[in-house]
This record gives C-alpha cells, structure tokens and sequence, in this order.
C-alpha cells in the first residue's frame, strides 16, 4: 500500500525524529550523486521564473513522481519558490496539486524526486516532519473545534505547558503577538462558532504560524470566501510576504492568482507545464495552459424569458430556531424561461431562502406559488414531485449519499418517480438504465455506476447531481453554486445543460459566489443582503465591481420590488 | 454491490480478523492461568460433535436471529434500538398470557399461533413505539428511552406475572398458564438428540428475507437506507426522517416481539421466571458482527449459539466456561474496529480504481519523455 494514512498533524513522536534524522543523512549521501542533474533542473528552473533576481529558494520540488497503482498523479514534477514570495499552483481539479502538496507537507512520500527547503534535502515521514523544518498547511475545509476559543483552537496539539498545567497566559501572549505582526486581527478568546468564514481561515493561518511555520500552504484559500473576503486575505498575504514569510498558494480563480502571486506554476495532467510571471500573461492564457484547449464563457445568448410565472415567492419570512429571523418578507417571481441570479455575501439568508423553497426548512410566514398553485405548505417530496429540481450548496451533506452506488444515488430525491421506482418497490434496472444516460449525457467520469459516489472527483459528482436534478422535466431548479469546485470543462458542460434547460422553459434560482457566473448566466440579478432583497441590477450592464460592493449594502442598485 | 471476488474478500476478512484476533486473546488468557488451548479447543469441537449441543446451538442461534434483525432494522437507520430486550419480554409475557388462556382452547390450532405471533409483534411494537414518539415528539434519544423502557418492562414483567401466573407443578418457579397442545408449534426432531429443532426456524428465516427484500428492493427499505448513510441528504431527497424513525421503531419492535415465540412456542409454552432475558443485547451483538446484512448476521447468531452451548462442556474439561464470554467481547471490540478498517480501505481503493479506469494522468510516458 503506497497511500498513508493521514497522521495527527502535531505530536511528533521520538521514533519520528530518529527515523527522520537518519534517513536524512542517507538521503544526503544518496543524493550527492544526483546533485548535479538536480542544480541542472534547477537552473532550468530559475530561468522560468526568477530570471532576474536569483533569490534563495524557500522550497525546490526536483522531479517529484507519485505513482498510485495503475495511475502516476505526479510525473517529473519541478518546481522553485523563491523565498519571501506568494507562488501560486494552478491547475484543474485531478491535475495533480493537492497530491503534490500533500506531498510537500508529509503526507504522502514521493516515488522519486528531492524536496529541498532552503536549500537543503529534506525527507518527510509526517507532517510533524514537514512542521519541523518550517512547512504549514492551510487545508481548505478547516479544522477548527467550534466550541472552542480561538486561543484553545490554536494550542490544540501543541499546547503550552507550565509544569503539570496549561499555559494559557503565554499562548494568549503569543497569539496577539502574532496577530499583530502580521495584521491578522484575530482574537484569541472568541468562539470560533461565532466567527465568520473570513475569520475562521485567519484563525488556521495562526495556527500554522504559531507552529513556527514559515512556508505556508493554502490550498484553495479563496474557494469559501466572498471578493471582500479575499481581498483582506490578500491583504494578509501581502503583510506575511513582507516579512519573509513563503507562501505557496493553489487556486484554479485565476484573476486572483494574477493579483496575488509572485510566480504562477501550471500543472497539467500530473506534471508542471509552464511557469510565469503575472505580468506577462493573462488570465485566459493561463486558463489555457491549464487546459491545454479554449475556454467557455458564461453567458447567455438570447433571452427566452416568458410571461408565464412559474415559481412566484411571496412575503417569505423564515425564523432561525433562536427565533431571529434570517429571511424577511421576500418577493420575487421567475418566469418559465428565466434565470434568476440572487448575488450575496454568504450567510445573508441564501441557505435560507433555498431550504424554505424546497420545504426542508419551514416558513413563518408568506407564500410559495408553483405554476399557480400554493406548495407553501407542500412537504419536499409533494415539491420535488411537483417538478421542482434542486442542486445542494454542499453536495457531500444535501447531493448525494457517498457510501452507496451511483446508481441508488440515481434513486435519491426521485424515489417516488419512474424510472428509478415502480410502485412501491425500487425499479433497479430502470434505475441502472437511467444512470448510465447520466454518465454519458453529462460526461460524468467513472469506470461504472455500481462504485461509490465518494471514489468520484468533485466535479464529476457534481455533474451527475446536475444530471439527476434535469432529468425527470423539472418545471423549477433550484440551484445553489451549480459549479462551485467544479473544473473549467465541468464547469462549461453545467452552464450548457442549464441554458438548454431555459430554452426549454425551465425556471431557475440561481444562487453564486462565483460573480462572473452570476453575471454572465442570469437573466435577472437580485442582491440579498441580511435576509432581504435590496436591490436588483441588469447583468447586462453591471460590472463584478458594482455587484460586489452592493453585496455588501454599499452599491446603488435599483430599489427592491417586483420584476415584471 | 457486485460480486466480485475482492467484494467477497473485503466482506469475509474483517470478521475472520476478528475472530483470530479473539482466538489469540483467548489463548493467552488460557496460557497465563494455566490452561491448554489446544484442550480447550478439542472440548469444545467434542461437544459441538454431540447432537443436541448441535440442535440447541441452532435453537439458540434462532433466538439470537430474530434479535440480531430487531436490532438490524435500527442500526441502517442508525437508530439505536437498545430495548429490544424489554420489547420482545413485554411481548413473550403478554402472548403467553393470551396463549395460554383457558378460553382460547377451543379456537383452531393454527390460528391460536398466528394471533399469538401477532400479538407478540403488536406488544414489542407498542413498547418500541413509546420510545419512537419521544424521540419524534420530543427529541428524546432513544438510547436513553429504551434502556430505561427495558428497566420498566422488567418490573412491569414482574408485577403482571404475579397478576397472570401459576404455579409450576414440582417447583417453586411461577409462570403463566402452559399453552396447549393446540396452541403449540411442534419441532423438529433431529436424531439422536432428546431436543427439538425449533418449528419456528422457519420464521426466523421468512423474518430474514423480507428484512433482505424489504432493504435492498423497496422504496421503504431505500428511505431508510439513505437516512441512516445520510440524513442531511435523505431530507433534501424528500423523506420525512420522523416518519421512518417513527417506522423503523416500529418495525424493530415488531420484530422483537418475535424473539422469545420459537421459546415460547415450541419449547418452554409458558412464560415464567426463568424465561431467558438478555437476548435483546446479544442481538446487538451479532447484529455488529453480521454487518446487518441478513446473511451475515445468520452465521454470526450461528456461531454465537455454538459458541454458548459448547462453553458447557468447558467446565467438564477443567476450562472455565468464561473463557467463552471473553471470546465473544473480543470478538465484538475488534470486529468493530476491522469493520472500520476495511470500510475506509475500500474507499480509498474505489477511488484509486477510479483514477486508474480514467486514466486521469496516465500519460508518464509522455511526460518522461
């Protein structure tokens, strides 16, 4: 078995360090030899990427290979970060970057190649190992223990002492310490539960500091976080950078990448492609490296909206269970045809609106009208029979059940609909039948629909969630962040299948953080904000700019009201 | 799942790990006080050789069934039926008042034995069915409701046993009136053993496929299912997760219920003192070790039952008969743990078999070059 078994990320053993001592020494003696093709590719290197300012480099990957049996998910991967820079990774989903990194922290060892930090070879057994020499890992789900203050997040694992107790003064001492020199504003005896996503990745960002990193990881930082979110985290970033730190930063938000990075490495298909400097090229170039082809675009031809209203909202309020209300007297109508883009900053009443649309979460007041009729009422099933259609924000908790087939996930949400059932008993080879229609209309990856819907990538999950969700005719779908952590050829194929769907009169609700989706794939654009609609813009004429800032209540958008 | 070889082996490993691990365990233990393995072994294979320890392992193994499906059709829902134990006593106690009533006599045989089923299933129902509307209604854990329910139907148990009992002729033991002939349902007799197979073996096995059919070809077994691998996703799907709670309880209940007829019924026809108790937990035993997978859970109750009725023969032998129950404990720790271990290893090999089928970079050549 090549796969390890992911470690704690702290609590180095004594074994560890001996092992790691030793086969340094070995790997040094080893390498002695290959030292010279070593420098040779690395000088490669540096004429890619710092071809004028030879600074010292932070981390070397010299012709890194991982080989899973029957597949090689890095080939002869180089790559140079300079110190004192943000290096970003780009790539598609499946081309190899969270391998790589998992590599660079530990996780997983490579079949061939050296890894060097700051100039020196360097052999990972854990993460502990990676943490030693200076290496930390932003993960992109975090790792935060909800119930426990910033300052008991941070510690965990490598908690203070002071003799047979905690040392919480000196800890609390360091993380403002830390805080302050970097201008990461955090708090330490806030409870992670009542902060926001923004401020959760600023707490992770403490907890690798406060392990002395000074190489950081983020992987996909930005993939949670709204524009003004990941301007402040660029903002860290910048500060980080300028005191010395190294930050090697993946990402497939290229305009972000261009923002940010110092240097930009692509990878494609297991292995580095090219390596460039922002400067000189622009994003769609770098889209096109990472495909290797043209890109699609969102964008909708010409308008097929009709007069025919088919899902109208009215006067929609939803209490949270403490009683605060987080959806306030909502109006809106979509007509068949009709793609209507609601635009927030996450946790504005989104999740909300789309759970009280699919009667997981009930209304306390206001109506929700269906072709003229009142589903308000209505429980999930009666809706979804009704042709209503929904895409989960989080396909893993809402889209689809991992640990069984992909064709009982055919089943899921149409277990009272043909083909997948007949009367009351599961109609398996309709069901099998069906699946496999999925897979090769929407070109979803898979050896077979009996594995798991866990062993599928992301992107190919999420288009068999598209797939299951258009078939049947809906008449409504509900669609929250159709193509979040979706590739760009994913991502195109999505848009496609929606704008077929609206040429067939189907109505959509299509909620985003991606603006250029929002922008280019709706017909309507509506602006929630704390739980209201407060305005609506034209996506014809509105930039990403304007959007964002009246996301956030500072825009002039046209007042809220009824889009005829 | 389909059934290729590997499937079959990453099904059969962890439970053989398991109990070579507790095979091990057992044997040390056996070594440190003093005793031989091997001799234990042998005493045990000996008396599994005997025909009735043979018949009486399948009779116990029959109990051990219809407890561990009881238990099966909470944990896919990840329901916890812990009272399964307090269900089918309720029910065993009720139906053999009622079958063994004098003015039931006169009704036909077979029907005297449907409507003692049926009432047994309707009794662990309505015992299972308090626990299910407290956690419906209110949000109890049904954890917590059904170990105190099985506190309650024990002295409940007690107080109506006074209530319904008679004497049992050259004993001090009291029990419920003994059913009649009628009322009975014969076993089997199997040579050269004085016991019976039970006739409601039977049951056990009908109980069996329609627990199989019912899981893994109805739309009814697919709610549950998606519910207990996924609740976030079974709401978002359409399934009103309090009904197939308020079900599944229901349903666990009744087929507790079934767990002491085949005693009841074909052995002891009468409820008393010493109707066995405990089969509830011993279910969820098996249950763990047979993966709630129908077939699974039979060849757990099997060699649970053999394994409970050759540890007899044991203190013949000079071994103590505990060594057995240790036996089962380890079994159980470490199956459970096994369990986990191939679930995650099968993930993790379903995903690299995925990378390989597409190929995602398998283009080393190219790239070497």
């Amino acid at each position: 078995m090549s796969t390890v078994d992911r470690p704690p990320p702290n609590g180095p053993t004594a074994a560890n360090d001996q092992h790691a001592a030793n086969d340094q020494n070995a790997a040094n003696d080893q390498n002695a030899a290959d030292q010279n093709a070593a420098d040779q590719n690395a000088a490669e290197h540096n004429r890619n990427t710092a071809d004028d300012q030879p600074a010292a480099l932070a981390v070397e990957l010299i012709g890194i290979t991982k080989r899973f049996p029957g597949v090689v998910a890095n080939a002869g991967v180089d790559i140079a970060v300079r110190s004192g820079t943000v290096h970003a990774l780009v790539g598609e989903n499946g081309a190899g970057k969270s391998t790589l990194m998992k590599i660079l922290y530990g996780m997983q060892r490579p079949d061939e190649g050296t890894i060097k930090v700051d100039g020196e070879v360097v052999e990972f057994h854990s993460p502990a190992d990676a943490i030693r020499v200076g290496i930390g890992m932003v993960h992109q789900h975090f790792m935060l223990a909800d119930n426990l203050t910033v300052l008991e997040n941070v510690v965990l694992g490598s908690e203070p002492r002071a003799g047979a107790g905690l040392d919480f003064k000196r800890a609390r001492a360091r993380i403002k310490e830390i805080s302050g020199n970097y201008g990461l504003g955090v708090a330490p005896d806030r409870l992670v539960d009542h902060l926001g996503v923004g401020e959760r990745q600023r707490v992770e960002i403490l907890k690798v500091l406060y392990r002395g990193a000074r190489i950081l990881i983020l992987d996909e930082p930005t993939a949670v976080l709204v524009p003004q979110e990941v301007e402040e985290l660029f903002g860290n970033l910048r500060e980080l950078k300028a005191e010395g730190l190294t930050i090697l930063f993946i990402s497939h938000k290229l305009d972000e990448v261009l923002s940010v990075a110092d240097d930009i490495t692509v990878m494609r298909r297991g292995t580095t492609v090219a390596s460039r400097r922002p400067g000189e090229v622009t994003a769609r170039q770098l889209a096109e490296l990472m495909v290797g082809s043209a890109l699609p675009v969102p964008e909708l031809r010409e308008s097929t909206v009709t007069d025919r209203p088919i899902l109208q909202v009215e006067g929609l309020t939803v209490a949270a269970p403490d009683g605060r209300t987080v959806l306030e007297d909502m109006s809106f109508t979509i007509h068949a045809g009709e793609v209507l883009g609601i635009a927030g900053v996450e946790g504005n009443g989104q999740a909300e609106l789309v759970e009280a649309l699919m009667g997981i979460r009930p209304p306390a007041a206001g109506t929700v009208t269906l072709r003229g009729e009142d589903i308000t009422r209505l429980s999930t099933r009666r809706r979804r029979e009704a042709g209503m259609a929904y895409i989960p924000e989080d396909r893993h908790r809402q889209g689809v059940l991992l640990e069984a087939s992909l064709w009982e996930n055919r089943i899921l949400g149409h277990q009272t609909r043909p083909p997948s059932v007949r009367g009351p008993l599961l109609d398996r080879r309709g069901a099998k039948a069906d699946t496999r229609r999925i897979v090769d209309e929407y070109d979803v990856r898979t050896p077979s629909i009996d594995v798991f819907a866990a062993a599928l990538s992301g992107g190919n999950q999420q288009k068999f969630i598209v797939g299951r969700e258009m078939s049947g005719k809906p008449v409504v779908l509900i669609a929250s962040h159709p193509t979040r952590g979706v590739d760009v050829g994913a991502q195109a194929a999505i848009w496609d299948h929606i704008r077929r769907a609206r040429a067939e009169h189907l109505a959509v609700l299509m909620i985003s953080a991606d603006l250029d989706e929002l922008i280019g794939m709706s017909d309507n654009l509506a602006v929630i904000l704390r739980g209201r609609l407060v305005s609506y813009v034209d996506p014809k004429s509105v930039t990403p700019e304007e959007l964002g800032s009246a996301m956030t209540g500072a825009g002039d958008g046209a007042p809220a009201g009824e889009v005829a | 799942m389909r059934l290729t070889p590997r499937a079959v082996l990453l099904a059969i490993v962890a439970p053989l790990g398991a109990l070579v691990f507790a095979a091990l365990v057992c044997s040390v233990i056996l070594l440190l006080t003093n005793h031989s393995p091997a001799d234990t072994v042998q005493a045990m294979i000996n008396s599994g050789k005997r025909p009735r320890i043979f018949v009486n392992s399948i009779n116990s193994a029959t109990n051990y069934y219809l407890s561990a499906v009881a238990v099966a059709i909470g944990f896919r829902m990840n329901l916890f039926n812990i009272g399964v134990d307090g269900q089918y006593r309720m029910a065993a106690l009720l139906a053999a008042g009622f079958a063994g009533a004098t003015w039931i006599d006169g009704v036909p045989g077979p029907l005297r034995v449907v409507a003692t089923i049926a009432l047994a299933m309707l009794v662990g129902a309505a015992w299972a069915g308090v626990a299910a509307i407290l956690k419906v209604t209110r949000g109890v854990s049904e954890v917590i409701s059904t170990i105190m329910l099985n506190a309650v139907a024990t002295y409940l148990g007690q107080y109506l046993l006074l209530k319904l009992a008679v004497p049992v002729a050259g004993s001090n033991n009291i029990g419920t009136r003994p059913i009649t002939a009628g009322g009975q349902v014969p076993g089997l007799a199997y040579p050269g053993s004085t016991s019976k197979l039970y006739g409601l073996i039977v049951l056990a096995v009908l109980v069996g496929l329609v627990y199989w059919f019912v899981l893994s070809r109805t739309r009814f077994g697919f709610d549950i299912r998606a519910t207990g691998l996924s609740e976030s996703a079974a709401v978002a799907s359409g399934v009103s997760v309090r009904r197939m709670v308020l079900y599944a309880m229901l349903f666990s209940g009744a087929v507790a219920g079934l767990v002491g007829m085949p005693q009841l019924l074909g052995s002891s026809h009468s409820y008393s003192l010493d109707f066995p108790a405990g089969l509830g937990f011993i279910g969820m035993a098996v249950a763990l070790l047979g993966r709630n997978h129908p077939a699974g859970m039979a060849l757990a109750a099997l060699l649970w039952g053999v394994l409970d009725n050759s540890a007899n023969s044991l203190d013949v032998a000079g071994v103590p008969k505990e060594i057995v129950a240790i036996m089962q404990g380890v079994i159980v720790l470490s199956v459970v743990v096994a369990y986990e271990l191939v679930r995650r290893y099968r993930v993790r090999v379903e995903q690299r078999e995925v990378g390989r089928a597409l190929g995602t970079t398998k283009v080393p050549a190219e790239v070497a070059a």
